[in-house]
């Protein structure tokens, strides 16, 4: 999977994953995404990382050896560490996704999983922190989003949508210049988890996409192939 | 069945405790009546016998030896029972009815029981008599006595008849306390014989019923529908490995063949391109399997304690349109929605939503162009119902039941994309829930119900009792 266009680069990754070949084939498509990574097989390293250097991410199993990713991560927020966490787990169901919530992490995605899912999701993690995302006005280009107003224009011209639409705008303008999945949009935008047979996101998108490209010469919102879409100005 | 065996059972050996329980009561009672009767009689001959010695006595002291004499030789004659024998001190006869005085020595009071011979017209005959002796003032010697044959006849009697009674108190005990646990022992050898047949692998193997609605009856049935269920489980679960078996085998070997043909053609980047896209989505399709059915696992485990809180029926409802509207209208159909009131239930929100989205899914895969699908959330006399109904095809009468089971497609959607795992995950969640979920005709068109189990009283504040099906409902547009 080639990174296109809008991920973000040079993250410092901390990786614990006890699977040897999930760890090389992880540790390999960020190293190509642009990423520094560093892997640890069990908790006890993994912890040992965490606690040496600061990360922009960890990317943490749940079912580790010696010590288990729950615990690791636990032990990590007791002592004050709040770099960001997504587990990866076998384990899909709903409660231990709670579980996993509850333990101090701040994503959850069962194996398997697509690795653009995975790195879209690390990219909004660490994107999430950035002071940025407190501001009233979003702009994208000539696109213009208020908070307050909660009203959108682009190049001036008032552009009217439905509320869910608004959020969905919101949410994709939050990760400009990001890709973002369609589980990614399910979460944040409808707070739905489960997996929709029929791609109902895209029908969702396109609706969004008539109202902000229509008419406009130059397109905004991209569909991202094989990972998601991604709101941002053309190169 | 060996005797043995029987006189080791639980209930034999009750049997025996209640029969000394009851035997000795019976031997106290019969007891009883022995003394009362016997007792009594003994009792009463001796007081006739001391009334009369000392009326005889007094007579003696008035009278005189003459005077006596003369009664005596007078009862003598008039009576058949008494016996009288006046004697001088060295025991020779003076007067009386017995001719010689008896043998034996008396008791300190001076009872004497003994045999005399009493003349009949066969001869004599020896009969028991009891008597007492009396010294008199002169140094005679007064004894005044009963034939007690016929009391002892009563005796006799009495004494054979309770004999018998308790023999066949025992017996009859030991016998019923024998078939009793005959009884037992065989209806739970039944039992035991089925459960080992069932062991053994024969998962068909009932109890058997005799049909009298006793407690054994009620276990043998509640055995038997565990049994059932037990079967039913097993069949489904053989059911759904071989389906999972045959269903993964054919994305697996489709993807198979795309690899062994790209790997007939290296050198092509193209073809190997498609080749692996074409492989992702067959895997993706293979996950979303797994996925579905692990979540059905999930929903039919039941214990999802960190996921359960109030869910609003009639919000959830709402929102489900709001997502799959704009699919249904890019389909051509029109969404009504009736939902207004919020709607709490106790449940799993995320399986809740997921159900949902299946039955809309469904209602909209199968509904053609230009028709419509109908939501509501309503009270159903005091349940929380939801409703999803669409104007399709319909789902025939015959296949309601089995369209809940995993894995089973109708031969009219087989084109349609889609793994058979829709209607079984919504079919568990509605299980977890304890909620009914009903496949029916919505003429035309298929009209699936689940009813929530009432609210339990502590939920919050008053509620419609039941508003009017959605049938009749005012429905709001949601388009």
């Amino acid at each position: 999977m080639q990174a296109d266009g809008g991920f973000l680069n040079n993250m410092r990754v901390l990786l614990v994953e006890d699977d040897v070949d999930a760890a090389h084939f992880l540790e390999k498509g960020l190293r190509e995404s642009g990423h520094v990574v560093d892997v640890a097989a069990n908790g006890v390293d993994g912890l040992e990382l965490a606690r040496g250097q600061a990360y922009d991410v960890a990317v943490v199993d749940r079912m580790l050896p010696g010590l288990d990713g729950l615990s690791l991560v636990g032990r990590l927020r007791e002592e004050g560490n709040v770099t960001p966490v997504l587990f990866l787990s076998a384990l899909g169901e709903v409660d231990d996704k709670v579980k996993g919530l509850k333990a101090g992490g701040d994503d959850y995605l069962a194996k398997p999983f697509a690795f653009s899912e995975l790195l879209a999701r690390m990219e909004a993690l660490v994107r999430r922190r950035a002071p940025e995302s407190v501001q009233t006005k979003l702009t994208i280009g000539a696109l213009e989003l208020d908070r307050l107003t909660r009203t959108v224009t682009r190049e001036g011209k008032p552009i009217d949508l439905q509320p869910r639409e608004f959020l969905l705008l919101e949410y994709l303008m939050q990760h400009g210049g990001q890709v973002v999945t369609r589980t990614m949009l399910l979460e944040n935008v409808w707070n739905y988890h489960f997996d929709p047979q029929t791609n109902v996101i895209d029908v969702h998108i396109s609706r969004l996409r008539a109202k902000i490209d229509k008419g406009f010469a130059e397109p905004l919102l991209h569909t991202v192939r094989g990972a998601g879409y991604c709101l941002r100005e053309s190169a | 069945m060996n005797l043995h065996k029987l006189l080791a059972t639980s209930t034999f050996r009750l049997a025996l405790v209640y029969l000394a329980i009851f035997a000795t009561s019976a031997f106290a009672l019969l007891a009883f009546l022995y003394w009362g009767t016997t007792g009594f009689m003994a009792a009463q001959t001796d007081e006739t016998i001391e009334a009369e010695i000392t009326g005889l006595a007094e007579q003696y002291v008035q009278t005189g030896l003459p005077g006596l004499r003369q009664i005596i030789l007078a009862r003598s004659a008039e009576s058949e029972v008494s016996i009288y024998l006046l004697a001088n001190g060295d025991r020779s006869r003076i007067a009386g009815n017995l001719t010689t005085w008896p043998e034996g020595p008396p008791t300190p009071n001076g009872w004497i029981d003994f045999l005399y011979e009493r003349p009949t017209p066969n001869g004599p005959v020896l009969r028991p008599a009891r008597a007492r002796r009396f010294v008199l003032p002169g140094n005679f010697l007064l004894l005044v006595g009963r034939d007690i044959g016929v009391r002892r006849q009563v005796e006799d009697r009495i004494t054979t008849a309770l004999g018998w009674a308790g023999a066949l108190t025992v017996a009859l005990g030991l016998l019923g306390g024998f078939l009793f646990s005959r009884n037992m022992v065989s209806r739970l050898d039944a039992i035991n014989r089925t459960s080992r047949e069932i062991m053994a692998g024969d998962l068909t193997r009932r109890v058997p019923l005799l049909g009298n609605n006793d407690e054994l009856d009620e276990l043998a049935k509640s055995l038997n529908s565990m049994l059932d269920q037990i079967e039913r489980l097993m069949a489904s679960m053989r059911d759904v490995a071989d389906n999972i078996a045959h269903d993964l085998r054919s994305p697996l070997n489709r993807l198979r063949s795309r690899i062994e043909m790209a790997l007939l053609h290296p050198g092509d980047p193209k073809a190997a391109g498609e080749v692996l896209e074409g492989a992702l989505v067959e895997i993706d399709g293979v996950i979303t399997t797994f996925n579905a059915l692990l979540l059905i696992a999930e929903a039919e485990s039941g214990a999802l304690p960190e996921t359960q809180g109030d869910v609003d029926l009639a919000g959830a409802l709402r929102d489900i349109v709001e997502l799959y509207e704009p699919v249904a209208e890019a389909k051509g159909l029109t969404v009504q929605a009736a939902a207004r009131e919020p709607m709490p239930v106790t449940g799993h929100g995320a399986l809740i939503n997921q159900a949902l989205a299946n039955l809309v899914d469904n209602a909209i895969k199968y509904t053609p162009e230009g028709g419509v699908v109908r939501l509501a959330a309503y009270y159903d006399a005091g349940h929380p119902t939801i409703s999803v109904e669409d104007s399709g095809p319909g789902i025939p009468g015959e296949d309601r039941a089995r369209v809940l089971e995993r894995f089973v497609r109708l031969e009219r959607s087989r084109h349609e994309p889609g793994s058979g795992l829709g209607l079984s995950l919504v079919a568990a969640v509605a299980r977890l829930h304890r909620a009914d979920l009903t496949l029916g005709d919505a003429g035309p068109g298929l009209r699936v119900t689940i009813r929530f189990p009432l609210p339990r009283l502590s939920l919050r504040g008053a509620r419609p009792s039941a508003l009017p099906a959605p049938s009749a409902a005012a429905q709001t547009q949601s388009s």
